[in-house]
């Protein structure tokens, strides 16, 4: 992690300015592997426990969670997966799946067990009620959980079948064996921090920012009658 | 009228209900209308208590089956107040079903509570409150019940947009980061 792009590396040292150094580098070159020996990451090896146990934080809110039972249950058996612990705690899950509509006096549980959530952690937004707000275009209902929490994989249906869930799964796994580390760095989400945080210097004191309320256009999605504008007067 | 009394309560289930309401409060304290096998009895809001309570002690409806309200603004043809709360009462010995109706208007609409007479009308009327504005003077416990306590509008008033005013797009953003 210490070399730089510039430092001289992997050839002898022996050029002239190195001339008074009796200390010669070799390169690693191919590494003479013994039998019955695997060489790999760290990273991978605990990404690759990670993916095969995965223990779901079901937040089932509407029909999806039937489906979602469905998918727990032995006839599709989610546990050929390895994510078959559901657990009811958050403090003991690392994969919450939203599974129904998210009503406006839902969304700050949903936020509250998220946090409560230890990391590493994902989150599967299961359905169009979840994902977008579905035919519930109303005053009440989140129009997609991805407003508000981050979302990794989306799973479309209404409500999905249960091999989509498993297919959603089997996705999700794929993405925590290539993203992430030991530390959780070299996500490309890590990448929003820095906009977030070059944004947020310049709002004024006590103010919130567009990506924080959740409001702003994303993903071409334009909101019904403009974005709205609302600040801590407006939604006392 | 009095000779087709007898048959007409043979074939009229309202009819013992509409001849005690008449013996005690006569001509002019309400109106009624009918569609299908549905009685509605319109009420004056000054009155509105006098009329339900004579219905549960004299005639017997010992059951608030619903209570519920509607917002008539922009309704075509529609001359009586802005809102309505109907009460649909119930006789359980006799089955007969009754709907009572008091209409009440801008500014600030108000009606009086019911819970004296039926205690399972607490909620109903909070459900009212919430989602119409009308408040149930008398009422022990008037909060919102279905609404986070924070919202300020009266979401079923049929001047209130379908979407909302930006109340549910107002929460904060947890971003990857952060959580």
């Amino acid at each position: 992690m210490a070399l730089t792009p510039g430092a001289p590396t992997g050839r002898p040292a022996s050029g002239p300015a190195s001339a008074g150094s009796k200390l010669t580098v070799q390169s690693a070159g191919t590494p003479e592997i013994p039998e019955n020996t695997i060489l790999t990451k760290a990273d991978a090896v605990v990404n690759w426990c990670r993916k095969y146990s995965l223990w779901p934080m079901p937040f089932a809110t509407a029909c999806c969670g039937i489906e979602l039972m469905a998918v727990g249950a032995s006839r599709f058996d989610i546990a050929r997966f390895g994510a078959e612990v559901m657990r009811f705690s958050p403090r003991q899950c690392d994969l919450m799946i939203v599974a129904g509509r998210v009503v406006m006096k839902m969304m700050p549980v949903l936020q509250r067990i998220w946090l409560q959530m230890p990391e590493p952690k994902w989150c599967i937004s299961m359905g169009a009620c979840a994902s977008t707000g579905g035919i519930f275009d109303t005053y009440a209902v989140v129009q997609g959980i991805d407003r508000f929490i981050p979302v990794d994989v989306y799973i479309p249906g209404c409500p999905p079948r249960p091999e989509q869930i498993l297919r959603a799964l089997i996705d999700m796994q794929g993405k925590i064996q290539k993203g992430g580390s030991l530390f959780g760095t070299g996500l490309p989400e890590m990448d929003e921090r820095q906009k977030f945080l070059a944004e947020k210097a310049g709002a004024r004191a006590g103010g919130a920012i567009a990506s924080e309320r959740g409001d702003e256009d994303r993903y071409g999605y334009r909101l019904p009658g403009g974005p709205a504008r609302l600040g801590l007067e407006e939604t006392r | 009228m009095s000779t087709t009394s007898s048959s007409a309560i043979a074939t009229d289930p309202h009819a013992a209900t509409l001849a005690t309401l008449a013996k005690v409060f006569g001509e002019g304290v309400f109106t009624t209308s009918r569609l299908h096998d549905n009685l509605r009895i319109f009420v004056p809001r000054a009155r509105l208590l006098d009329v339900l309570t004579t219905l549960k002690d004299q005639c017997g409806f010992r059951l608030l089956a619903e209570l519920g309200g509607t917002d008539y603004l922009g309704y075509p043809g529609r001359t009586r107040a802005r809102f309505e709360v109907h009460y649909v009462l119930r006789n359980l010995d006799t089955s007969e079903v009754l709907i009572v109706k008091a209409g009440v208007d801008d500014p600030d609409p108000s009606l009086p509570s019911v819970m004296p007479l039926w205690p399972g009308a607490d909620w109903m009327e909070r459900e009212v409150f919430d989602m119409f504005g009308i408040r149930f003077g008398g009422h022990p416990d008037l909060r919102r019940i279905l609404m986070p306590e924070e919202f300020v509008a009266y979401p079923l008033r049929k001047d209130y947009p379908l979407r909302g005013r930006g109340e549910r797009h107002n929460f904060p953003r947890l971003s990857r980061e952060e959580s």
